[in-house]
């Protein structure tokens, strides 16, 4: 029974690794643009099923049956642009890893823009809070401070001297 | 007023902190079909129990269905069976199958054994129709409305919960509109 078991087991894997290995040749495309194209078009859609691998790397059905379609379409002729819409048609703007501009992604493509700005506001900001609270004409000091401390600085600069504690 | 100016950027960075946070923990595994609010796509496709008996687009057209996306190799599909039994025969609703990329024998074994909550099955042994649907998985179920419109889709068992809380609302909803 156990044999059996691990028979099986060995059958599977053979099987297994046969079919990834024929995977590679499954697709065959005559010119090397129309290869570059497929190649380029399977690593820019992303699987429905796995969802964090190209259909290029994914083992799933789904993925393969999308390779297929890419193939079909790429060697009739059809436009990159053409097939990514079939693809979204399909099964929505979600399988773009590049996605296009629109209302919905706006915030995907805007977000790194928007932490820059804030980014920029802010040394602004500080830049200028730091600059009007230093030191200017509109110091809070009064005029009988302000008075002592002229004839403070007046004295030092005439005597040369260190600043004696009163 | 200056003081106040500073707190911009925080409240900036917080907002964005807050939209980027509300997608976290999202269930982002089931997707909105692309074909909501389009119709059917076109196929031509055999009877599961009679291949000599070919179905198109017009049996989308008979009233609201639900269009059951289900295969003998699929194990979530055995755990809906019979709540999609319990529907078509006590809740009268009409349920179309898609018997997605299986083998015919099996399927229709599978239907005497468990029961078969189908009014009518289209055969899709090599996934053509499927594909043009957008299904990546199954069991996936539509709700299709009497123009032959997809109005919604769920991905994964449909159970009482799901039935009651998304798939009868619209069932009831089109069938007052239709």
């Amino acid at each position: 029974m156990r044999a059996l078991l691990l028979l099986s087991l060995i059958g599977c894997l053979v099987g297994f690794s046969a079919a990834v290995q024929a995977a590679d040749d499954t697709y065959p495309l005559d010119s090397a643009q129309d290869r570059q194209r497929f190649e380029t078009l399977t690593r820019e859609l992303r699987c429905p099923k796995c969802q964090n691998q190209s259909i290029a790397d994914s083992n799933a059905p789904i993925a393969s049956d999308m390779r297929a379609e890419v193939h079909r379409l790429v060697q009739a002729g059809e436009s990159n642009e053409a097939i990514m819409e079939a693809m979204t048609g399909r099964f929505g703007e979600f399988v773009r890893y590049r996605p296009e501009f629109e209302p919905r992604t706006v915030l995907l493509w805007l977000t790194p823009l928007i932490v820059v700005l804030i980014g920029l506001l802010a040394v602004f900001l500080v830049v200028r809070r730091s600059r009007s609270a230093g030191p200017g004409r509109d110091s809070p000091i009064s005029e009988q401070e302000r008075a002592r401390l002229d004839a403070w600085l007046d004295e030092d600069s005439d005597t040369d001297s260190p600043r004696q504690p009163r | 007023m200056k003081r106040l100016l500073l707190f911009i950027p925080l409240l900036l960075a917080v907002a964005l902190g807050v939209v980027l946070f509300s997608g976290i923990g999202k269930d982002n595994s089931t997707l909105a079909s692309a074909l909501i609010g389009k119709p059917v796509p076109a196929f031509d496709l055999a009877s599961l129990q009679d291949p000599d008996t070919h179905y198109q687009g017009d049996v989308f057209r008979e009233g609201v269905v639900l269009l059951n996306v289900w295969g003998t190799w699929c194990p979530s599909c055995r755990v809906e069976h019979p709540e999609l039994v319990r529907l078509a025969r006590e809740e009268g609703v009409t349920i179309l199958g898609l018997n997605y990329k299986d083998n015919r024998d099996a399927a229709i074994d599978w239907l005497q054994k468990l029961g078969n909550p189908y009014e009518r099955i289209l055969f899709d042994p090599q996934g053509k129709f499927g594909f043009d649907l957008g299904v990546y998985g199954a069991p996936e179920t539509y709700v299709i409305d009497g123009d032959g419109i997809v109005r919604y889709r769920h991905v994964g068992v449909v159970d009482d919960k799901v039935w009651r809380e998304e798939l009868k609302p619209l069932v009831d909803q089109y069938r007052k509109e239709g």
